[in-house]
């Protein structure tokens, strides 16, 4: 025979013993705590966001409100040289500009509200009137009632936030039944005005969407194919090394830094138009690239060799095999990553600021090289306004900023989900 | 020379157990040409009795080996010389067993000879030992995977022939002489044959051996010159000379 | 085809030396790949096999610290000349890997990939004819003929290894090279590709890297040992298995090694 056995202790483990009993107990409560722990953070981090959501949707819903005051209009007595022909022809914007809006509301509410009657109604009133004439041209031969918007102070003391001058003088008007109110279109289709009352979102809503589509456009491209030239074909030495750690570093540095950089290059140097969204979107395309570098990378390299392998074995060359197969199944980090990265270019305001788009802008941008403002931007500047009324746009603002970015994510999931493959 | 052992320790217990079983049964039959011829010798009915009742033991042994070397090759898949060991140990037990029988004939013919005295018997008792030791030594040419061993089994079966002419022609004579003879000479005869068969199984034994231990075939060996071809008048000739 | 260029190998090796870094993996082999016969590697693990294998149709190439020396000739062209069109090589030279690795695609386009990005068909129905004919080869045409839009992933294991093999077929190879194709495999999934590359033997080259002798026994009809990167032995597998000449080769085959 062999070798002699070791010895073994013949006494098997006492499972009931009571030390092991206790320490399976504390092992358990151990296991309980734990859980306890991470429930509880993700309670708390749960009720924040909570906090947040609420106290936007309350202080902002108000936003997406107006009051508005009854004004009976007889354009036939107001002495506007329009006709119905005028409007339905092609020189109709022009005819409108020629009439005094303005005027009309002011005699009318005088006439209606007693001296400073006009007073009652917002600056935005007389484009609303305008609209509506253009709208239904049928105005301009009968008398109508429209609901134009008030001022602010009114405004503010019909949602119960007013001076008690204000609510002075609204209770009156409600109790008349010519107040009411109602929901704030213009709010999502103006742009920026001085007037609480007058403000919409739309402007900034276009400049962020101009901007984002530039910074997608050149951050997507440049991104994705560094990624794969740094995964498939750079060679590992010292260089690639350095270059790697400066992406990786890059992806970190402070946004504003990329504000300083864009005044710099393409504003001082370049002469790029100041407050443009081209700007800001090359602005932004250099903060979100590292981002999309680096999921890409990661994304790329999580593609199983035998993949690779199995191209290269059929005799695909590297550039087939690369975007036939490995790109495919690497879409969806990418994506992934593409998204956060342009979800936090949306956010940024600081360096925007750097590069000018924060002018007071009062229509929305007609095309990448006019100026522009966007989202986070018009967020900051009423938020800087001490009008009252501002602080439920700014909200509301927020809110729409929010909604923005939910939509984004959910293009992110669906696209994700559609390109996910097997392997 | 064997090698290292195997890895799995099994495998070299059981072709261990393979070859003692092997060497069981040879040492069976080569204890069996000897006390046939003792008994033949002595002319005792009784030890040839025995003789023929411990040659089912040889029997049974051979069924037990061809059980072994079965289940080796089918679990353990053996491969070249070990491969080559075992279908040798299948096919030396076959021959064995045949060595065994020839033994018990011998055993068998001892009460036909019972009364009479002849003189050849003193050489059938040498042929007998040489025919023993060859069986002998091929079996620990087995054991040991010694083919030189086996080379040199084949050589001593020369001596095996040789010595069974000198023995056909002296029985013959003694048939001549006196006609009363010639129902003992001619068991003698056929002792001699079985004997002489042994000699040549255990060079076929050496040959599996030898095959077994190298992969090669032994050569066709050099056999003793066969006069059994002479007539009987060339004697009568020869000895009223 | 006159008997010289019958039985003249289809790719010879001589002198070959592969080195990742400063390891040398293999060490002066030289050998040679019959055009009729399947060719076994067999050896313990890390002896260079699979190394060698990939060394036969340049995919340690992908591999940036290997370095290679030496003469690899294919029906007798230098496969590592400057010259060589590396994917070229590689479509005529095909591989099949340990584990199955179908392309997430459907199983057509699992096969007609490799006739696509070549340009082996003028057109659909040519490309049909090769995808059928190459699904066919590998015996894998009677289990997908109705669901070839169905993902190459969706398939058991021993179906895609054949998927694989019916992708390597369908590029016309002239020599298949195959890494221990059924180390992931069931018995039964085993048997079918052994009795697949009985029905191949002839019309490829082929050589599989087996850790199974008695596969590479039943398979082959030439063996070479490997052993911490030398050739050991080379020969018919019959002799290799029943008569070796070399003891290294002896004590691996019958178990004693280590």
């Amino acid at each position: 025979m062999s070798e002699a056995f070791i010895s073994v202790d013949p006494t098997p483990t006492d499972w009931r013993d009571p030390a092991m009993q206790t320490r399976i107990r504390r092992r358990y409560a151990a296991e309980r705590r734990f859980r306890l722990i991470g429930l509880g953070a993700v309670l708390l981090s749960a009720g924040f966001l909570a906090f947040l959501l609420i106290s936007m949707a309350m202080n902002g819903l108000n936003g997406f409100r107006q009051t508005e005051l009854r004004l009976d209009v007889d354009l036939r007595q107001s002495g506007a040289a329009l006709t119905a022909a005028q409007l339905a022809g092609p020189d109709a914007e022009q005819a409108l500009a020629e009439v005094d809006f303005e005027g009309i509301m002011r005699r009318t509410a005088d006439a209606q509200y007693g001296p400073r009657g006009a007073r009652l109604f917002s600056p935005a009133g007389r484009l609303v009137l305008r609209e509506a004439v253009k709208a239904d041209p049928g105005l301009l031969t009968r008398p109508a009632t429209l609901w134009l918007p008030a001022e602010s102070g009114i405004d503010q003391a019909a949602k119960g936030h007013g001076t008690a001058e204000a609510d002075a003088r609204y209770r009156p008007l409600a109790e008349a039944g010519r107040a009411r109110i109602g929901f704030n279109t213009n709010f999502l289709t103006g742009a920026d005005a001085t007037d609480p009352t007058a403000v919409g979102i739309w402007g900034a809503f276009k400049g962020s969407l101009l901007t984002m589509i530039i910074t997608l456009l050149i951050a997507f491209p440049v991104g994705v194919l560094s990624a794969v030239y740094l995964e498939e074909y750079a060679p590992r030495n010292r260089w690639t090394d350095m270059i790697e750690v400066s992406i990786n570093n890059l992806a970190a540095v402070p946004s504003i830094i990329f504000g300083l950089l864009g005044l710099a290059v393409f504003l001082q140097v370049m002469h790029l138009p100041r407050s443009a969204p081209i700007v800001g979107g090359l602005t932004l395309a250099l903060m979100t690239m590292p981002v999309i570098v680096i999921a890409g990378r990661n994304a790329i390299k999580s593609v199983p060799p035998s993949i690779r392998d199995a191209a290269l074995g059929i005799g695909a060359s590297r550039i087939q095999v690369v975007f036939h197969h490995v790109i495919p199944l690497a879409l969806p980090g990418i994506l992934t990553g593409t998204i956060i990265g342009m979800a936090r270019a949306l956010g940024e305001t600081a360096p925007l600021l750097m590069i000018g788009m924060r002018a007071f802008i009062a229509s929305p941008p007609g095309g990448l090289a006019e100026p522009a403002t966007a989202l986070p931007v018009q967020i900051f500047l009423w938020s800087d306004d001490v009008s009252r009324g501002f602080v439920e746009k700014t909200s509301a603002a927020i809110i729409v900023l929010l909604v923005f970015l939910l939509a984004m994510n959910g293009l992110a999931i669906y696209l994700r989900n559609r390109f996910e493959k097997r392997w | 020379m064997a090698s290292t052992g195997h890895t799995i320790k099994a495998f070299d217990a059981e072709l261990d157990t393979l070859r003692g079983t092997i060497c069981e049964m040879g040492g069976l039959a080569e204890a069996a040409i000897g006390d046939a011829m003792q008994a033949l010798v002595r002319r005792d009915p009784e030890a040839a009795a025995a003789v023929v009742e411990r040659d089912a033991r040889i029997d049974a042994l051979e069924t037990e080996i061809e059980r072994q070397a079965v289940q080796i090759i089918a679990l353990r898949a053996p491969m070249a010389d070990d491969l080559r060991e075992v279908v040798a140990a299948l096919k030396i037990a076959g021959v064995v067993e045949r060595i065994g029988d020839y033994a018990k004939n011998i055993a068998k013919r001892v009460p036909s000879i019972e009364d009479s005295k002849i003189r050849p018997l003193s050489l059938l008792p040498e042929m007998a030992r040489i025919a023993a030791e060859m069986v002998h030594n091929v079996l620990d040419a087995f054991a040991a995977r010694d083919s030189a061993k086996a080379a040199a089994v084949c050589e001593r079966d020369a001596a095996v022939d040789d010595f069974y002419n000198a023995i056909f022609r002296a029985l013959l004579t003694h048939m001549m002489e006196n006609p009363h003879n010639i129902t003992p000479a001619t068991h003698l005869l056929f002792v001699a044959k079985n004997l002489e068969r042994i000699g040549d199984h255990a060079t076929n034994v050496a040959e599996m051996v030898y095959f077994a231990a190298t992969g090669a075939h032994l050569g066709d060996r050099a056999k003793g010159k066969d006069t059994t071809g002479i007539a009987a008048g060339d004697i009568e000739a020869a000895s009223d000379r | 085809m006159d008997t010289e260029t019958l039985t003249a190998p289809k790719m010879t090796a001589r002198n070959v030396s592969v080195f990742y870094g400063p390891n040398k993996a293999i060490d002066d082999v030289s050998i040679d790949v019959s055009r009729e016969h399947v060719t076994a590697f067999i050896g313990p693990s890390g002896c260079g096999k699979s190394t060698f294998l990939r060394t036969l149709n340049r995919m340690n190439d992908t591999i940036p610290s290997a370095r290679f020396e030496g003469r690899i000739e294919l029906d007798g062209e230098d496969i590592y000349a400057a010259s060589m069109d590396v994917v070229q090589l590689r479509a005529r030279v095909g591989m099949v890997f340990q584990k199955p690795n179908p392309f997430p695609k459907s199983i057509y386009e699992n096969v007609a990939y490799g006739p696509r990005i070549h340009g082996l068909a003028a057109g659909k129905a040519e490309m049909d004819t090769i995808v059928e004919r190459s699904l066919k080869r590998a015996g894998l045409w009677d289990e997908v003929k109705e669901r070839l839009q169905e993902s190459g992933t969706a398939l058991s294991g021993g179906q895609q290894q054949r998927l694989c093999i019916a992708r390597a077929i369908a590029v016309d190879p002239e020599v298949i090279l195959m890494d221990e194709p059924c180390s992931a495999l069931d018995p039964i999934a085993t048997a079918k590709i052994e009795e697949l590359i009985h029905e191949l033997r002839g019309r490829y080259a082929i050589v599989i890297v087996t850790h199974n002798m008695q596969q590479a026994a039943r398979v082959s009809q030439k063996t070479a040992f490997f052993h911490l990167g030398t050739l050991i032995e080379y020969g018919e597998t019959t002799d290799i298995f029943t008569n070796p000449r070399e003891t290294r080769t002896k004590d691996y085959i019958t178990g004693r090694y280590g």
